[in-house]
């Protein structure tokens, strides 16, 4: 849980370093694939809005490139994020100029 | 709450008469059908054909009459009606690209049309020669203008872009006004002067509609990243947002000073409260007739279907749209109340439909809906 939080924090949006990005990404990868099923849901409802559209913005981002069983976790939390966040989240990652 | 459907066609604009007895749309084509109301029923009295392209405003002047209209062929026309036909007058732009929106100053000395040509065209009669003239507002916009929304001085205009950007210009014409007092927003008002400029440097989306108070002290905006938009002129400028869980809202009006009545892509109005002392948006709920849902089990295979289908066993029925309007709502008016004590408000959207919303029965109906 507290990995989760530290992993959202700063989060490298201003960097044109391809370089941290990757790192950050796949650090949270990491993390969210740590996360056991049941424990998913609280772990959203910690988060506050920014947090939740953070997570959103990661999640679409380890959507682009799925591994073995990254893609399974991921649909995961974006379900709970969804629930947690509204479309209204997703929007806000696809309107988002600066990437994570 | 009653729906009107006027055609099959999405209606891009719409604009009301002094007594609300006329409405003008624009059915997506280069035409606007105004529509007189008889009884229950809406009756089709004229069509102005003057314009090449697509209209995309239309803004009808409460005190004398006449209807401006902005289309996608760079042109304005002013209708005046004489001896109950409506005659257009066409005043020339200088845009080299479509007009997107237009709307009459508060006195109705002149208008302002935004453009896709990056700049927002403020135009006033001139009685010598006889026509319209027009003169820009360029810096520092940096793309389309989707919004404008005029202060109650006359002077001021607020305008969103797609710059991601809501800014307050001076539109002050000396030739037809004399100079405004000083304002929260600004005492020096030359023609053409950024009062103030919000908006996301790195984020943000498309702003899509601003409106100001009553008072004019007040500017909210929506833009298209799902956001909401207050900002105070008379406590700094910290703008506050609410980042929202809809789909972009496309359309924003004040209806009492802290309330705030939103539309878009949802396809139903949705409330805003600012609270001023706190300098917060908060939700205050989601304006739509309430829809009886069947209470009926669900079967196994329904079950499993849906566990199939959508990877959740729940019953949510997401099958249809319940709420009165079927497609996105594009443009909110005040129909009765202005905007200080709005009471009732019209929407009109791409189902082709206008709703009248009554806002006491909208108070009643959902129960802890307060407009402060």
């Amino acid at each position: 849980m507290e990995a989760l939080q530290a992993v959202l924090k700063n989060p490298p949006i201003n960097t044109k370093n391809q370089n941290v990005k990757d790192r950050a990404e796949a650090l949270m990868l990491k993390v969210l694939s740590a996360f056991k099923s049941s424990d998913i849901e609280k772990a959203v409802q910690s988060l506050d809005k920014n947090g939740v559209d953070l997570l959103m913005k990661y999640i679409y981002k380890g959507f682009e490139k799925p591994s073995e069983n990254s893609s399974a976790t991921l649909l995961q939390w974006h379900e709970k994020a969804l629930s947690a966040g509204g479309v209204g989240s997703i929007v806000r990652v696809l309107t988002a100029r600066k990437t994570v | 709450m009653s729906l009107h459907q006027f055609l099959l066609e999405p209606i891009t604009c719409h604009a009301w008469n002094r007594d609300r007895t006329q409405i003008a749309i624009s059915p997506n084509n280069h035409e606007v059908h105004i529509y007189q109301k008889s009884g229950n029923q809406w009756v089709k009295s004229h069509e102005l054909k003057e314009h090449n392209g697509h209209i995309t405003g239309i803004d009808w002047a409460p005190k004398s009459d006449r209807i401006v209209t902005c289309g996608a062929d760079r042109n304005a026309y002013v209708w005046s009606l004489k001896d109950g036909v409506w005659k257009p007058t066409l005043v020339i732009l200088r845009i080299n690209r479509a007009a997107t929106f237009v709307k009459w100053s508060p006195l109705e000395n002149k208008f302002a049309v935004g453009s896709g040509a990056r700049l927002i065209s403020v135009c006033y009669f001139e009685s010598d020669n006889d026509w319209w003239v027009s003169k820009h507002i360029k810096k520092p916009i940096r793309s389309t203008v989707l919004s404008l929304d005029w202060h109650p001085n006359n002077v001021l205009l607020a305008a969103g872009s797609c710059d991601f950007k809501c800014r307050v210009f001076s539109a002050y014409i000396k030739e037809v006004e004399e100079k405004p007092g000083p304002t929260p927003w600004g005492s020096k008002m030359p023609f053409g002067a950024v009062l103030a400029e919000f908006g996301g440097a790195g984020g943000g989306g498309w702003v899509h509609s601003v409106s100001f108070s009553s008072s004019g002290n007040r500017l909210a905006w929506v833009s298209h990243d799902s956001t909401v938009t207050v900002v105070d002129g008379t406590k700094g400028s910290t703008p506050s947002q609410l980042k929202t869980e809809f789909l972009p809202l496309l359309s924003v009006l004040f209806i009492s000073e802290n309330s705030v009545v939103a539309a878009g892509h949802d396809c139903y109005p949705v409330l805003f409260v600012y609270d001023g002392t706190k300098g917060s948006v908060t939700f205050g709920g989601k304006l739509d007739v309430p829809k009886q849902t069947s209470q009926r089990g669900i079967s196994a295979r329904e079950r499993f279907q849906n566990l199939d289908r959508r990877a959740t066993s729940s019953e949510t029925t997401e099958q249809g749209l319940e709420s009165l309007h079927k497609n996105s709502i594009s443009q909110i008016s005040v129909l009765e109340g202005g905007k200080s004590k709005c009471s009732t408000f019209c929407t009109t959207g791409m189902d082709g439909g206008m709703v009248t919303w009554d806002v006491k029965s909208l108070e009643s109906a959902l129960k802890d809906l307060k407009i402060v």
